[in-house]
This record gives structure tokens, sequence and C-alpha cells, in this order.
């Protein structure tokens, strides 16, 4: 009996379907808050626990000359001096409803969903987050195509030719893909194609797409094929070990003997039950690199969510980087959802798990 | 094979590449003689002399910095390049002139008309503003703008990182939190406007160096009305030769010219805004600005600290670039302090035993052997005007170190098998690790054994080794440390690491343990002293002092290697920053 048939009483209806997404989503924010209180006390607690006062948390905010008095006064303004749990409140509560800080010279408002005030930029977080984030998606998601169609496309010719020169060379490449640091391809590709043949390459040249479709397309080009050279063979060796699992089912063999055309047995039936792992790993990797492609955007220079997660990390800016983390962790828990959701479309099995 | 004709392929292209940007980029350099200078490249063409001299104006200059500005506001910047680069958007009443060699030491009026007149005691100074300055949106400036431009920077909490020397010099009331708290400037006597071009500064104590407090970009006038608080650094109002034309705060602005900067107001600082615009690029990947600066895609790095290590022998192995490439000296120390408040090093003799034994010249190559400096033999610069030649220690007659003498000194201090005491660096600073792991080898010959602490650069001072206690009680003996002058004079270098009396309990120290009695009271007297000669040698006299009683160990005094791309124009060295000057230099690229 064909493995895809449902027993009755698990058959799939709209309510069920529904159901499932909304135990997903309910599941997703409370996850999130998790994440926003496991981060907050890396961040606010450890510290502490370590032996650092408010005073010493307050003085990354103060220039470098400042005495006792400006350290404690900044302490106080920034709220170090309130215990842990009024502070995460205050934190949470921004979230929601968003919060006011008082910069000195005006109240600033920072509406819902506040990820926090960086006193050392004298800004709040998200706008700059969501001032950069057309950067980290246009990079993830024009690397993404790339990497999922190279990626698929080699793995399942691949398998079809396996143990031939193509399938060797696909691996190897794939191979190379894998083991070169994005750094090394990165830098050597600047060095080729800008610096050498003068192609407009690079964060020096982006403008956004709805500015300037041309230089948005060819400032990217070049981190897009980097990061999918490195994704793209990942892809192809799991799309592989999937495909020569598949094609040698019995379900396979059936359809063939049933007459029906070899691409739709490879695409319809093959690629489509090999397709589980590679969803499963495509909503991770995505997830992740809206969080900041931190390497691919320092390396081209790219002014993305990755590069404001250096630049936090390196000013020390806790703010900033409790933002970067919580918007991190947001696109994560999405990503999986979707993926989730997705399964349920690719796997009807999964419906009523 | 298919795939070896790929491989020769890109590799022959990585060849290609390496050549290319070898030849570097731009065009040809102008034979327009501006003014004295030369236009053969050169190493060094550009340290003390204009190269390639050009009164040739347009184009866009292309900066890029690794990191991020600071802040675009005058009352809340401290970097070096910044107060070089403020001079094109900002004019305060005096400042840094634009000229190569000794003369870009010098202070010239800039908004005023001449140097601050002191009174007898040097406690009140006074200065004349220039008629007809005007801002971007062509209002005048009046001394009032000036006036509240310096009560501003006094806020600590709105503008952290700025300098603190007014608020330290200025009779302001105890407590003045600056206008935001309390908007009634004009109660504020520490500075008086008598009229729209007079401006007053009262001091709580003498200070003959007042005019480089002038020269602080605090001193850029702010119309109050236009004051938009921590808002203001996204378009600084401009009265300089340049205004902001686009801001993206972390990623890009872009300055044009200003059509209300009159260059008939501004005959003394050697400003010449030859290009049209000056872009500036943020978080630009370090090495890759090396790159884009040899293939002509960028013009200068705007840090100023110069080529990264990576870049460095290449820069220093290829003739072609080398001749592209400057090596000045800059008002910058590599040194390690020796912390008298941990026991054995209270004592004078086994301080001296330090200084004996360490190794000279593998502190040097630490940082990068004679292109990343040359050794030091005592605190001060040779950039500071009035450095005095002083080698206590056979710095250059004995480099790699004097054992026997350091035997002797520690037999002195009663210390004649050594002693074990802890050395500290910044963990991020490769070059600290690599001079603490050469002290240990150093000193471990004459038994001096050291214990190699890394420490998390950010909280360095804030935290560890600049909270006297913890220094103490964790036995931080050898502090390694380096400073870069706030201006280019005995107070600007040596106060804030030699004065006990900036030591403070909190942390956050620049001063990490030198605490000599008659290092403070020479200051004192430094600091009321007018002649500008006798000034000079009082300063001397502290460097002198701190060697003298082995307070610290002078390692490096820094030297950058800069990268001038060929479409430079009017290129020099601004020796009051110790990197190429911003308000002078033009391009050739158009």
């Amino acid at each position: 009996m064909p493995r895809r048939i449902v027993a009755a009483s698990q058959a799939t209806t709209p309510s069920t379907v529904l159901t499932y997404i909304v135990r997903r989503l309910i599941g997703a924010v409370i996850l999130l808050f998790v994440v926003t209180a496991v981060t907050f006390s890396i961040f606010f607690l450890v510290p502490r626990i370590a032996g650092a006062t408010s005073e010493d948390l307050a003085s990354r905010y103060v220039g470098k000359t400042a005495g006792a008095e400006q350290i404690h006064e900044m302490a106080q303004k920034l709220g170090f001096t309130d215990p842990l749990y009024v502070q995460y409140g205050r934190f949470a509560k921004g979230l929601i409803v968003g919060s006011e800080y008082n910069t000195g010279t005006a109240i600033e408002q920072c509406p819902a969903p506040c990820l926090g005030y960086s006193f050392l930029k004298q800004n709040p977080v998200l706008p700059d987050i969501l001032g950069r984030l057309p950067v980290t998606i246009s990079l993830a998601a024009g690397a993404a195509l790339i990497w999922v169609l190279a990626g698929v496309a080699t793995g399942v010719l691949s398998a079809l030719r396996r143990g031939t020169i193509f399938d060797r060379s696909a691996m190897m490449i794939a191979l190379a893909g894998v083991s070169l640091p994005i750094f090394f391809t990165g830098m050597l590709s600047l060095s080729i194609f800008r610096d050498g043949l003068g192609w407009s390459i690079g964060g020096s040249f982006y403008k956004p797409l709805t500015e300037d479709p041309l230089l948005w397309f060819s400032s990217l080009s070049l981190p897009w094929i980097t990061l999918a050279f490195l994704y793209a063979a990942q892809y192809a060796r799991l799309t592989r070990a999937g495909m020569l699992e598949t094609m040698n089912e019995d379900f396979i063999r059936t359809a063939r003997a049933k007459g029906l055309p070899e691409r739709t047995v490879v695409v319809k039936h093959g690629l489509r039950s090999a397709l589980t792992p590679i969803l499963t790993i495509f909503g991770l990797d995505i997830g992740l690199l809206l969080g900041g492609a931190i390497l691919t955007e320092t390396t081209f220079s790219l002014p993305g969510i990755g590069q404001y997660a250096v630049i936090a990390v390196a000013n020390n800016d806790l703010p900033q980087v409790l933002g970067v983390t919580l918007t991190g962790a947001f696109f994560i828990v999405i990503a999986n959802l979707v993926v989730d959701l997705m399964y349920a479309v690719v796997d009807p099995r999964v419906r009523t798990a | 094979m298919k795939k070896n004709r790929v491989v020769s392929v890109v590799a022959l292209g990585a060849v290609a590449a390496m050549g290319l940007s070898a030849c570097g980029g731009g065009t040809s350099s102008s034979n327009n003689n501006g003014g004295g200078g030369t236009t053969t490249p050169g190493f060094g063409a550009a340290v003390g002399k204009v190269f390639n001299p050009s009164d040739t104006k347009g184009g866009t200059l292309r900066f890029a910095n690794s990191g991020d500005w600071d802040s675009l506001d005058p009352a809340d910047t401290y970097y070096g390049y910044s107060w070089n680069f403020i001079r094109n958007y900002g004019r305060g009443l005096v400042v840094f002139k634009s000229a190569p060699g000794a003369e870009g030491n010098k202070l010239a009026p800039d908004l005023a008309e001449k140097l601050g007149e002191p009174s007898n005691d040097a406690k009140t100074w006074t200065y004349k503003l220039r008629k007809g300055i005007k801002y971007e949106d062509g209002t005048e400036v009046k001394s009032k703008d000036v006036k509240y431009a310096v009560l501003r920077s006094l806020d600590k909490t709105t503008f952290p990182n700025g300098p603190t020397y007014l608020g330290d010099f200025l009779a302001v009331p105890d407590g003045y939190k600056g206008p935001y708290s309390d908007p009634n400037v004009d109660a504020i006597t520490a500075i008086e406007t008598p009229d729209d071009y007079t401006i007053k500064f009262n001091l709580k104590t003498s200070f003959s160096g007042f005019d480089y407090f002038m020269a602080l970009p605090s001193t850029i006038p702010v119309p109050q009305a236009k004051d938009t608080g921590t808002k203001y650094k996204e378009h600084v109002i401009s009265t300089g030769p340049y205004k902001f034309e686009t801001n993206e705060l972390g990623k890009k602005f872009v300055l044009t010219r200003n059509e209300h900067y009159d260059p008939a107001s501004d005959p003394d600082t050697g400003r010449k805004p030859l290009a049209d615009k000056l872009q500036v690029e943020l978080n630009v990947n370090a090495d890759d600005v090396d790159n884009r600066l040899q293939s002509g895609d960028l013009d200068i790095s705007i840090e100023g600290t110069g080529v990264q290590a990576a870049g460095q022998a290449k820069v220093l192995n290829d003739q072609a670039l080398k001749a592209k490439a400057d090596n000045p000296v800059n008002a910058r120390t590599w040194f390690t302090v020796l912390n008298s408040d941990v026991a054995p090093l209270d004592n004078i003799d086994c301080r001296k035993a330090v200084l004996f034994a360490a190794d000279k010249t593998a502190y040097q190559r630490s940082y990068g052997g004679a292109t990343g400096g040359d050794i030091a033999t005592s605190l001060m610069p040779p950039v500071i005007p009035g450095q005095k030649k002083i080698d206590l220690y056979e710095a250059l007659t004995k480099p790699e170190g004097d054992v026997d003498k350091a035997k002797e000194a520690l037999t002195k201090c009663g210390k004649p098998d050594g002693f074990n005491t802890v050395i500290s660096y910044r963990a991020e600073r490769p070059k600290e690790k690599a001079t603490a792991e050469a002290m240990q080898q150093a000193l471990g010959r004459v038994g001096i054994k050291l214990e190699i602490k890394p420490f998390p650069l950010a909280d360095y001072t804030k935290l560890y080794v600049g909270k006297p206690d913890y220094a103490k009680a964790n036995g931080i003996g050898l502090i390694i440390y380096g400073w870069g002058a706030d201006w280019n004079d005995g107070f600007g270098f040596m106060q804030q690491i030699v004065d006990s009396r900036v030591i403070r309990a909190a942390g956050g120290n620049t001063n990490l343990g030198i605490r000599l009695p008659e290092v403070d009271s020479t200051i004192d007297e430094a600091l009321k002293e007018t002649d500008t000669a006798k000034r000079e040698a009082l300063w001397a006299k502290t460097d002198e002092l701190v060697m003298q009683n082995a307070a610290a160990l002078p390692g490096v005094w820094s030297k950058g290697l800069l990268f001038r791309p060929e479409n430079l124009t009017n290129v020099f060295v601004a020796e009051a920053f110790g990197m190429y000057d911003y308000t002078a230099i033009g391009t050739s690229r158009k």
C-alpha cells in the first residue's frame, strides 16, 4: 500500500490545519519571550554574578575621563541601579507597548517593539536594525536563490549520474565550497573583479533596489555568489544523499513501471521525498542569515545587520548586542515556523502530528 | 581537461589582479606647483613638505573608516582623525595650522582674529572674533554661539565622548551640568560675551596653554536655537568650507561646498578646500581599505593609523608601492608603566633593574620594527615641542638590555635573585602580547619572573589596571600601555599620564601608577608659565624626572605607514595629527 494514504480518523481538514498553525504560533511567541529573558540575563545578570556593579556596567557609556559621580549618574539614568527584575520588566514592557528614554536634551520615544536604546550611539536600536535589514534580506534572498537552485540541481544530477566524472567533480567543488573560508573567497574575488577588472562590487557601491536596481544587483552579485558557493555545497551533498536513498525505493520502481516520464519520476516523486531534510536546513540557514551574515557583510563592507553586530560587539554596546541577538532569534524562530508549516504542505503526515 | 583549464584561469586572474593592484590606479599627477614641495614620488615625500602641490579644484575625495565615528558633534568627539577632519565643517576660535613640517604644529587664529590675550596671571583669556563669518544658512557667527557651544560640551552625560579639559579649568559653578539642565546661559560668568565679537574665559587656576584648549572642537560655534541635542550630530550646522549633504549614521556621509564660507575670512589657517565633495564611508573592512587604496578605488584611510599589518610587508617590499608611502612619527608612545603601588616596584632601584634589563630592540620588534616606530628613550615623543633627548637606561647604546647593571640595581633594592610580578596587556592587541612575552624573556635573565595576564581592551583601564585597588590587589606591577597626545605640547601629552592627581579610585585612569611629587610640582609650575620656551623646558623636565625615577619603561615612539594614491594632490603630513592633513588635500581624479 502506498505510504501516503492517511487513516480516516486523521483526515486533514481546514480546522486541523488552523489548529496546527495556531499551536505553532503560540509556541513561537512563548519561545521568543524565553529568548528575551535568557539573552537579558546573559548581558545583565551574568556580569553581576561575576561581581560587576551598576557603576561598572555604566562605565561603558561614559567618556574615558569620567569621574565617579558622572559614572553613578549614568548608572541611575540607565536604570542599572534598579533590581534586575525591574530592569527586565521595563525591557519586556518596551517590547510590547514601547518605551521612552530621557536623553538629557529631550524625551525620546521608542515605539513597540522597543529593542532598547543605545546610549553610546544615542539612538533607539530597532530603527538602526530596520535600516540595515533590507541589505541583509537582499543578501540572504539572492544568495538563497542561487544556492538552492545550484545546490539542488547539482545534487540531483550527481545522484542520477553517480560515479561519473560529473558526480566526482561536482562533489569536489562542493568540498571546496564548504572548506574555503568566506573571507578568503571574498577577498580574492574582490581583488580580481573589483580591484582588477573595475566592477562595481561591494558595500561601497551598494544602493537600495528601489533607488538603483542595476547598482543594487552589481554590488551584491559577488557577495551572493561567494555566500552561495559556501551553502550550495552542503545542499548539493544533502540532495545527492537524499536522492540516492529515495531513488532506490519501491515506489520509484513502481512509478517507472507505470510508464511515467523519467522527469516526473525524478522531480515529482524522488525529489519531493528528498526535500524534507533540505527544507529543514534551509529554514535554519535563512533564519541565521537574516540575523546577519557577519563574515560576508564584513568582508564586503555591506551595511547590514551582520556588520551592525560586529560594531556592537566591538563597542561593547550592550543594547545593540541585545537587539541584534533578539532580531536573530526572531528570524530563526519565524523561519522554523515557516518550515514547519511547509512540511504540512510537502508531507501531509505531519499536519496532525 | 576542463578542470585544469578552470584552475588555470583562476590562477591567472589572481596573478593579474595582484599585478594590477601593484600598478595602482588613478590619473596622472598634476605638475602644478602650488608653492613649494615635490612631484617626485618617493618614500616619505609627504613628510615635512608638500607632495604634488596643487591649487586645482574639483573632484570628490573618497575617505574610508574601518570603524564608526565617535560623533560628528563637535562637543562629543575625541579621535585625532575627527579633530583633523572637523576643520572642514567647523571653525573654532583657534586651530592647528594646515602646513607641512613644524609649522603644522603651530596654532593659528580661525574664528578669532588672533591668539588669546591672557591676563597677567593667565586666569582670564580674551578673544576677538572676526566679523562676517557665517554659518551654512547665511547667519553670522556671534560670540554667544561660541559660549553656548563650550557650555553644552561640558554636559558629559549627554556628550560623554569629548574631552573634559574645559570643564576642569573653567570657573563654572560646582555641579554645573550644562545648558540642557540649566538653560540660563547668561548667568554663567565663567564665559563672558561683552559684545557680539568678544569672548572672555575665566579660569579656576592659571593655565598658560589655554590657546590649545581653544583648538578643541568644543569651540566650534553652535547656534542655540538650532541645537537639537543628541540629534545635532545628524546635521551639524557648518561654519567651514564644507557642509553636510547627506549623513547616514554608521554608513556614510557626504559633504559639499559651503557657499557661505569666505576664504578671505580665513587668512591664517592654511586651509585649501580643493575638492568639490568629501565622501566618507564608515565600517569598511580594514584590509579592504588597504586594497582599495592601492587599486585606486579609494583616496584616504581616514583613521590615519596606516596600512594594516597584512599590507605593510607588501608596501615595503614593492618599490613602486613604497614610493607612495610615508612613515611619519606621530605623537604617540607605546610604553610600560611600573606601578609603584605594587612591591617591590615601590623601590626605585627595583624599577631601575627593570629598565636596565628590558630588551628595547624586542620591544620595537613587537611593534613592527623600525617601520612601527623608533626606540623610545623617554616618554615624550620627538614631535612634542621642547622634547629633550635623554637616555638614562642605554636604550640606544645597549638596546638589548644591560644585564650587569640590572643585577646591580637588584642587589641595591635588596632583591639580588630577582622578584615576581604580573605584567598586563590588552587581550585584543597582538603587539602588546608580543611585548609581554619579550619582556618576560628579557627580565627573566636577571631573575625577574613575570606572570602574563591579558585583560579585555574595553575595560582595561575602567575596571582592571586603571583601578588602583584592583591593580594592587592583583599584584599588577607592569602595565603595558600607550598614549597619544591630545595635542602636541607638554600638557597635551604628559599631564594625563604622569600627574598623580588625575588618578581616581573609581577607575578609568589614564595615569596607571606614576606618583611623583616632584613631577606634580613641576606640572604646577608649567601651567603658570606664560613664556613658551620656559614652559616647554618645564614639561621636558617632567619627562626627565619620570625617567630618573624609573617610573615607566618607554618602548617605541610610534610611526605610521601611510599610503597615498597617485591621484592625491597637495598631500602632506600634519604634524599636529600624525596623519595627512585633511583640509588642504585634493584629487586629480574628476
